[in-house]
């Protein structure tokens, strides 16, 4: 006997942990490359922002995503530039990239404060989709939801299994010895860098059209951190950065379905939780610190100059 | 530097700029100069939040309107609590305002300390206890609109379940959750109220979680004392009813919409400007709600029964001159323990203080 709330609340999960599986795996790819871009949160609020005015402007969800997604590419372009060519420092130019992000976006989305989106049209195929639990969670869910597991398939076979992503990681472990062979190192890690920003914009765009289909500053309220967290979290693994996505969502619904049974547990607790969750989980898999450094890229958040 | 340490620096900057991306920019623009009075405003969220930080705008707004080019206002928003509260309300004051409103409780003690160091400019606290000579305070009771809320929500439900999404455990929102309780039961004996605490008072994204999870475990009508709009969007989606929260809600769930309970700050804040103006200002602690214009309800839905409309606007009038109160004894707390004698009301500083359940509530208080 399945409980009436369980299939819904296992939904809410899929929809709380999907932004962040975009920003975690664009991230990844990008801190593979060598690159520590901490502008996540900018990127993500500008897709969310970008994609939203686009949604609500012409009504259509593929432009809105598009934009979405470009939106954060733009800004990922910004870092670029700066970081790669200009060689600023990644951690301040991220860091003013995330500021920059949630104050453009706001001047923006002030025109669209109060508008709203009808969401994501569901896939929903007759029969199939009606069977208890996996048939709404399988076949039930929106284009983004499915494209956000392809993109991690995508970047597990992309960088384990292909000469680029061999390439990619060479430039994040030690960009020297990939010069010298002759790989274009600023131009894998340009490359890595848009990635990044397209998934956090498209992490955002979820966040305006289907999480919560509206337009409010500061939306993503910290999302972009969070994935940032689960990137160490993942150990730079784009299959365990799914799974700490969904841990992290599944506690967080899961405390609120305990408070509204009314089990007597602070809420403050509950709150903490997901992120005690990812404490201790980085605790077991770093247990063993070689393993763990082995894991890091080399040289994640240098700055490369072809003739040093 | 090394990977570790590297690593280290890197998670130790995301969580400081965690905390100082919600700084806000310094104030807007110059005060002083053409002897038109200066008003500040203090914003804790964005203007654009489409609750509490967007009414208290509106507010600003209407002193604007009514007083024209004899008022300069500004206002400067996000503004955390703590020192930089400090630093913003101080910048304010000497740059020539004369009269500040610090619109959220956090920004209490700050307020006292600069208005000790500007004894000519005057302040106003919303929310707050401590008041000076420069310092009045001003609050709306809100629960009388969770009053009238509470009646229609009794009638509404069928499932008898009401969901409320909380934000913190305060005496504030725990009031609005005893007085809308009391308020259905009244109408519907059997009606309960099932609380989730989001610890927060604006994550769009955790507030509509909090409302699928109420919906799922069986809420037909949805309160929330948190600043977004989300709640009323996802009770929209899934076709149950809402109550919007410090403004009109209705654009962002038309059908869902019940009706919302306004925060009207314009009149107050149009008055004290005058009085300013006029130099008849004093400090004092002024406590409104539907009888001063301060508490508002928006609209009501048209799917509301006329008679149903009729019992609200009777409790809201009789509110009004007197005749209702919200917590009109007799009333139990939860373990059944009566707290107000029948015949009797709740007491203001028994209001002020409330840190218990009435009888109905599921779950208990977090302490």
């Amino acid at each position: 006997m399945i409980p009436d709330w369980l299939t819904p609340a296992i939904m809410t999960i899929v929809t709380a942990s999907t932004p962040l599986v975009f920003a975690a795996v664009g991230e990844i790819m990008v801190e593979k490359s060598g690159v520590l871009n901490l502008g996540v949160e900018g990127m993500m609020i500008m897709g969310a922002v970008a994609a939203f005015a686009i949604g609500v402007t012409t009504g259509s969800a593929t432009l809105a995503i598009l934009f979405g997604a470009l939106a954060g590419l733009l800004l990922a372009l910004i870092f670029g530039l700066l970081t790669l060519n200009l060689r600023a420092n990644q951690v301040a130019t991220g860091l003013a990239l995330t500021l920059f992000g949630l104050g453009l976006s706001a001047l923006i989305g002030h025109a669209f404060v109060g508008e709203t989106f009808p969401g994501l049209p569901k896939l929903d195929i007759p029969i199939i989709s009606e069977f208890p639990i996996i048939g709404p969670l399988v076949f039930g869910q929106d284009f983004l939801v499915y494209m956000s597991v392809a993109s991690v398939i995508f970047a597990g076979w992309f960088l384990n299994r292909t000469r680029w992503g061999l390439v990619l990681r060479a430039v994040g472990e030690n960009h020297d010895a990939a010069h010298a062979i002759g790989h274009p190192v600023n131009f894998v890690r340009m490359m890595a860098v848009l990635f990044g920003g397209s998934m956090a914009g498209l992490g955002g765009a979820y966040l305006s059209l289907a999480y919560t289909p509206l337009w409010v500053e500061n939306m993503t309220a910290g999302r972009g951190w969070i994935a940032l967290a689960l990137v160490v979290f993942a150990s730079w693994r784009p299959g365990r950065a799914i799974f700490g996505a969904y841990l992290f969502g599944g506690i967080t619904i899961l405390q609120l379905h305990v408070q509204g049974f009314g089990v007597a547990i602070a809420p403050q607790l509950m709150s903490m939780l997901p992120y005690l969750a990812t404490i201790v989980v980085l605790v077991l898999i770093s247990h063993d610190v070689n393993r763990f450094k082995l894991s890091a890229p080399a040289s994640l958040g240098k700055t490369f100059h072809p003739s040093q | 530097m090394n990977k570790s340490s590297l690593i280290g620096v890197g998670l130790a900057v995301v969580l400081i700029v965690a905390l100082l991306s919600s700084v806000g920019q310094g104030p807007s623009e110059k005060a002083k100069d053409d002897g038109k009075l200066s008003v500040g405003f203090v914003y804790v969220g964005p203007i654009g939040d489409h609750g509490w930080t967007y009414e208290h705008n509106a507010g600003r707004l209407a002193i604007e309107k009514a007083l024209g080019d004899k008022v300069k206002t500004t206002y400067v928003e996000k503004v955390p609590y703590g020192p930089d509260s400090e630093r913003v309300i101080g910048k304010l004051a000497s740059s020539g305002s004369d009269l500040i409103f610090t619109t959220s409780f956090g920004y209490m003690d700050p307020t006292i300390k600069v208005a000790k160091k500007y004894p000519n400019v005057k302040f106003e606290h919303a929310t707050g206890y401590k008041r000076s000579d420069n310092t009045a305070t001003y609050s709306g009771r809100f629960y009388e609109g969770r009053h009238v809320a509470g009646l229609i929500a009794g009638k509404m439900t069928k499932t008898n379940t009401i969901g409320y999404v909380a934000s913190f455990p305060i005496p504030e929102v725990i009031r609005g959750i005893n007085a809308t309780i009391i308020a259905a039961r009244s109408v519907n004996p059997d009606v309960k109220i099932k609380v989730i605490w989001v610890s927060s008072w604006f994550d769009p994204g955790k507030e509509a979680d909090a409302a699928k999870a109420l919906i799922d475990q069986g809420a037909d009508v949805l309160f929330q004392h948190t600043d977004s709009p989300a709640p009323v969007q996802v009770a929209e989606k899934r076709g149950i009813w809402a109550l919007g929260q410090a403004s009109d809600m209705r654009q962002f769930g038309p059908k869902a919409h019940l009706t919302a309970i306004i925060d009207d700050w314009a009149p107050y804040y149009v008055a004290r400007t005058k009085a300013v103006m006029n130099k008849t200002w004093t400090s004092g602690d002024t406590w409104g709600g539907f009888k001063s214009g301060m508490v508002r309800m928006a609209p009501y839905n048209k799917a509301i029964p006329a008679d149903v409309v009729a019992l609200a606007e009777k409790a809201r009038k009789g509110i009004i001159d007197g005749s209702v109160h919200a917590f009109q004894g007799p009333i139990k707390d939860q373990a059944g323990k009566v707290v107000v004698k029948a015949g009797e009301r709740a007491s203001d500083k028994m209001l002020l203080g409330m840190n218990f359940y009435v009888e109905g509530v599921d779950g208990s208080i977090p302490k």
